[in-house]
C-alpha cells in the first residue's frame, strides 16, 4: 500500500486513540478527582496559590471569571510589549537582534496573547532568544491555558443543577497548564531533541558549503518551543519558515508527532465534555459532526495536491511528488496537504508547506476551515465556537418541530440567542469588512503614506501583493480570515510587516479572541442559573444523528451564505480562469 | 478588576519562572547529553563541519543538484517563493529551470524530470531530493566524473532513506550525504 497515504491514516488513528484516555484525564482534572499527577503537582500548585495569595476554592460567577481572565491577559500583553520593544539590550541575544518597531511589536504581542501566532517578523532576524522563550513561548503556554480554562467554565455551567458558582478561574487555568500542557510538552520536546531539533542558546554559526559558499545557520532553543507551539494550537514558528524548516521539523517522525499533538487536545476536549457531563453519546455526536466536516475538506485537498499543478504538467515534466512548490521532499504531498487542513480547522496555523503555493481548491478549503472555525477548533475555544452553533441549532430545531428549545435541561431563550447570533455573525463581519477595505485600497492603488512601504520604497497599496489578480485577493482574504479565526497561518506572499497590516490585523485579532470567549461563557453562565428541567417526551433530543446533521447544516448555511461571494472572487475565480 | 490585579500579577510571575525558566532548562539539560549536544545533527567531512539537515546549494555539474531555493540555502533565514500555482512569473521561472536542466543534462527527456528539481521548497533549506530526482542526474555525473553509471545507481540505492518504519511517508535522498559519498567514490 502507498506509504504516504498510510502515514496520513496512521496520524489520524493515533490521535483518536490517544485523545480518548486524555479526554477522560482532562475531565478528571477539571472535576478535581484523583489523578496520577496529584502526587508531585498537587503540592506545587498549593504553594503557587499560596504565594500568589489566591484561594483556589473560592467559586466565581461567570462575570467574575471573565473579569479575571481579561485582567490576567492584560498583564501578559504589557509584559510581551516590554520584551519586544527592549529585546536589543535584554539578555540571551547572541545574534544582536534589534528591538521590534512599535507597530510590529503591537501585532506580535497581541497575536501571541490571543493564541493566533500570526508572525509579521521572521524568527531568525526578528526575535531574540529572550523574546522567544520569555515572551512568546510563555504566551503559548498561558494563552492555551486561558482557552482551556474558559471551556472548563462552560463544562461546569452545563451540569444538571442551578447555580451561579462555576469554580475558580485560577484553578482551571493553572491546572490546564501544569497537569495537561507541561507534562506532554516535556515528553514531546525530548523526542524532538533526540531527532535532531536544536536546543541550544548559542547563536548563528557560519559554515562553508561543499561547493564553497559561505552561509550561516540559525539555531536556538527550538525543541522546547516547538512542543508547546503545537500542543497549545498556537502555531508560531521558531524560525520564519515554521515547520517546513529542517531544524524545526527534521523528519517524518517529528512531522507525525507534531501533527498528532496539535489535534490531540481539540479532540480530547470534546471527549472530556462527554466524560465530565456523563454524556458520552453527545460527545461522539459532536466529534462525528466535526470529523465529517474535516474529511470533506481534507479529501479534495489531498487529491488536488497529489495530482500536481496542471500548468507544470503542460511543460512536459513529471510530477510524481505532486505540487512540490513550497513543499519539502521529506513530507511530500499527502502529509503536507493533510497538515494544511488540520492546521486550519483547528486554530494552530503552523505550516509544513507554503500555503500560498497550494492549488486553488486547497486554498479554498483552508479558508473554509478557518471560516467555520469549529471543526475541532483550537484548544478550548474550538469547543466554545462549536457550542455557539449548538445553541443556534437547538433553537432552530425547536422551532421546526414545535418544541421548547432546551439544551441539557436548560431553556434557551431570547437573551442567549441574541448573544449567540452576535458571536456567529461577528466573525464574517470582521473578515469581510477588513478585506473589503484593503481591496478598495489596492484596487484604487491608493498612496498609503506612512501606513505602507514596499521593498522598492513605494507607498502604493498594490505593492503588498506577491501574486497578481484573484490570487492577490485571496492573500488579503486569507490574512484577515486567519486573524479572525485566531489561526496564524498565512498566504505569506502578502507584504504584511508594515503599519497598515500590523495594526488592522492586530485589531481584528483582539476582537476575534475575546468576544468568542465572552459570548459562550456568558451563555453558559446564564443557562447555569436557570431551573433544571428533567428530560421528558417534549424535549428535543440532542444526542442523535438527526441533531448532529442539524448542527452541521447550520454551520454550512452560515459559512456558505456569509463567505461564498468572497470565495468566488478569490480561489474559485482562480480555479476557473486558469490558462 | 482591581481585586484580581495582584493575584494575577503574582501568578504570572510564577508561571514565567515555571514555563520559561524551568521547562526550557530541563529540555536543555537533556539536550546536552544527546549525541550532538542539542546543536542539530552534524557530519564531519575532512575536518569540515556540515549540518546534515540543512540543505546546501549544489549547482556544479560534478555534484548531484539540490532543489531551487528562495533563500539561496542561507540558513540565516528561511522561506519559500510564495508564488501562486498559476502566477505567470512563476511559470516563467520554472520554464527557465527546465531549460537550464536540459542544457546541462543532454540525453534526458523532459518527462523524466521530477517536479521537485525545478520547484522551490517551503523552507528554502530542503536537504532532500526524490529518488527520481537523483536518478535523472546519473548520466551527467557519469560523464563529468568518468564513473560507470551502474556504480552511481548502486550509490543512490545505498543512500536512499526508506519511509519511517518502512511504512509511513515517502522515500528520499539527502543530497549532502549523497555528494559526500560521491566524492569518496573516485
Amino acid at each position: 500500500m502507498n506509504t504516504e497515504l498510510l502515514g496520513v491514516i496512521a496520524m489520524f488513528v493515533a490521535t483518536l486513540l490517544l485523545a480518548l484516555p486524555l479526554g477522560k484525564y482532562i475531565a478528571k482534572v477539571y472535576s478535581g478527582d484523583k489523578v496520577w499527577t496529584d502526587t508531585f503537582m498537587g503540592p506545587l500548585e498549593k504553594l503557587f496559590f499560596k504565594l500568589s495569595r489566591i484561594d483556589e476554592l473560592r467559586e466565581m460567577s461567570w462575570k467574575q471569571h471573565l473579569t479575571t481572565l481579561l485582567t490576567i491577559n492584560l498583564i501578559w500583553f504589557l509584559w510581551a510589549m516590554f520584551c519586544l520593544l527592549n529585546q536589543n539590550w535584554l539578555p540571551l541575544n547572541p545574534d544582536h537582534i534589534p528591538a521590534q518597531a512599535p507597530d510590529m511589536a503591537f501585532n506580535t504581542a497581541i497575536s501571541f496573547l490571543v493564541n493566533c501566532n500570526l508572525q509579521d517578523y521572521s524568527g531568525e532576524t526578528g526575535a531574540s532568544y529572550f523574546t522567544q522563550v520569555y515572551a512568546l513561548m510563555f504566551l503559548q503556554f498561558v494563552s492555551a491555558g486561558t482557552g482551556m480554562a474558559a471551556a472548563a467554565v462552560v463544562f461546569n455551567a452545563l451540569k444538571d443543577r442551578s447555580t451561579e458558582k462555576l469554580g475558580n478561574f485560577y484553578n482551571y487555568f493553572l491546572k490546564s497548564c501544569t497537569r495537561i500542557l507541561l507534562p506532554i510538552c516535556i515528553l514531546v520536546a525530548v523526542m524532538h531533541v533526540f531527532n535532531g531539533t536544536p536546543m541550544t542558546f548559542k547563536g548563528m554559526e557560519t559554515q562553508i558549503s561543499m561547493q564553497g559558499d559561505t552561509t550561516q545557520v540559525s539555531r536556538g532553543p527550538v525543541a522546547a518551543f516547538v512542543a508547546i507551539k503545537h500542543l497549545g494550537t498556537n502555531g508560531g514558528g521558531f524560525f520564519g519558515a515554521n515547520s517546513t524548516h529542517p531544524l524545526e521539523n527534521p523528519n517524518y517522525f517529528t512531522n507525525m508527532l507534531q501533527l498528532i499533538i496539535q489535534i490531540l487536545i481539540p479532540f480530547a476536549m470534546v471527549f472530556a465534555m462527554g466524560f465530565y457531563l456523563r454524556r458520552k453519546k453527545l460527545a461522539w455526536v459532536f466529534w462525528c459532526v466535526m470529523t465529517i466536516g474535516f474529511l470533506l475538506l481534507v479529501v479534495p485537498t489531498v487529491i488536488a495536491e497529489i495530482h500536481g499543478n496542471p500548468a507544470l504538467a503542460h511543460m512536459g515534466i513529471s510530477q510524481p511528488g505532486g505540487n512540490m512548490e513550497g513543499k519539502e521532499v521529506r513530507f511530500a504531498s499527502y502529509a503536507t496537504a493533510f497538515w494544511s487542513i488540520a492546521t486550519t480547522v483547528i486554530s494552530t496555523g503552523s505550516v509544513n508547506g507554503m500555503h500560498d503555493s497550494f492549488m486553488p481548491v486547497s486554498g479554498m478549503n483552508m479558508l473554509l476551515g478557518m471560516m467555520i472555525n469549529s471543526f475541532y477548533g483550537g484548544v478550548g475555544v474550538g469547543f466554545l465556537n462549536f457550542f455557539i452553533y449548538v445553541i443556534l441549532a437547538v433553537f432552530i430545531g425547536g422551532l421546526m418541530v414545535g418544541r421548547t428549545p432546551e439544551f441539557l435541561g436548560k431553556k434557551i431563550e431570547a437573551r442567549e440567542m441574541k448573544i449567540a447570533m452576535i458571536i456567529a455573525l461577528f466573525h464574517p463581519f470582521l473578515i469581510l469588512v477588513f478585506t473589503a477595505i484593503s481591496s478598495y485600497l489596492a484596487a484604487h492603488n491608493t498612496d498609503m503614506g506612512w501606513w505602507f512601504t514596499d521593498a522598492n520604497c513605494k507607498h502604493n497599496a498594490i505593492g503588498w501583493f506577491n501574486n497578481p489578480s484573484y490570487h492577490g485577493f485571496s492573500e488579503m482574504l486569507y490574512q484577515y480570515t486567519s486573524c479572525s479565526a485566531n489561526n496564524g497561518s498565512g498566504f505569506e506572499g502578502l507584504a504584511d510587516n508594515n503599519p497598515f497590516w500590523n495594526i488592522t490585523a492586530g485589531i481584528v485579532l483582539l476582537f476575534s479572541r475575546y468576544l468568542p470567549i465572552i459570548g459562550p461563557v456568558a451563555i453558559a453562565g446564564l443557562l447555569a442559573q436557570k431551573k433544571y428541567i428533567p428530560e421528558s417526551g417534549g424535549t428535543l433530543k440532542t444526542d442523535t444523528s438527526t441533531f448532529g446533521l442539524l448542527v452541521f447544516a447550520v454551520k454550512i448555511i452560515i459559512a456558505a451564505l456569509a463567505f461564498f461571494p468572497a470565495l468566488a472572487l478569490g480561489p474559485i475565480a482562480e480555479l476557473f480562469t486558469r490558462h | 478588576m482591581k481585586k484580581e490585579l495582584l493575584p494575577s500579577f503574582l501568578l504570572s510571575i510564577i508561571c514565567l519562572i515555571l514555563f520559561s525558566g524551568i521547562y526550557p532548562l530541563i529540555i536543555w539539560g537533556i539536550a546536552c547529553v544527546t549525541p550532538n549536544n542539542g546543536e542539530g545533527e552534524v557530519i564531519n567531512v575532512n575536518g569540515k563541519k556540515y549540518y546534515a539537515n540543512i540543505g546546501q546549494k549544489f549547482t556544479d555539474d560534478k555534484y548531484f543538484y539540490s532543489r531551487p531555493s528562495a533563500v539561496a540555502y542561507n540558513a540565516a533565514g528561511s522561506g519559500g517563493s510564495n508564488k501562486g500555482p498559476y502566477n505567470e512569473e512563476y511559470q516563467e521561472d520554472v520554464k527557465k529551470r527546465i531549460d537550464t536542466f536540459m542544457v546541462h543534462n543532454p540525453g534526458i527527456a523532459k518527462s523524466e524530470i521530477p517536479s521537485d528539481l525545478v520547484t522551490a521548497s517551503g523552507s528554502g533549506l530542503d536537504p532532500d531530493i526524490s529518488i527520481q530526482g537523483a536518478k535523472v542526474q546519473v548520466k551527467r555525473i557519469a560523464a563529468t566524473r568518468h564513473i560507470a553509471e551502474d556504480k552511481l545507481y548502486s550509490l543512490i540505492d545505498n543512500q536512499t532513506e526508506r519511509p519511517f518504519l518502512s511504512m509511513f511517508g515517502p522515500s528520499k535522498i539527502n543530497v549532502l550525504k549523497l555528494n559526500v559519498m560521491l566524492e569518496n567514490l573516485k
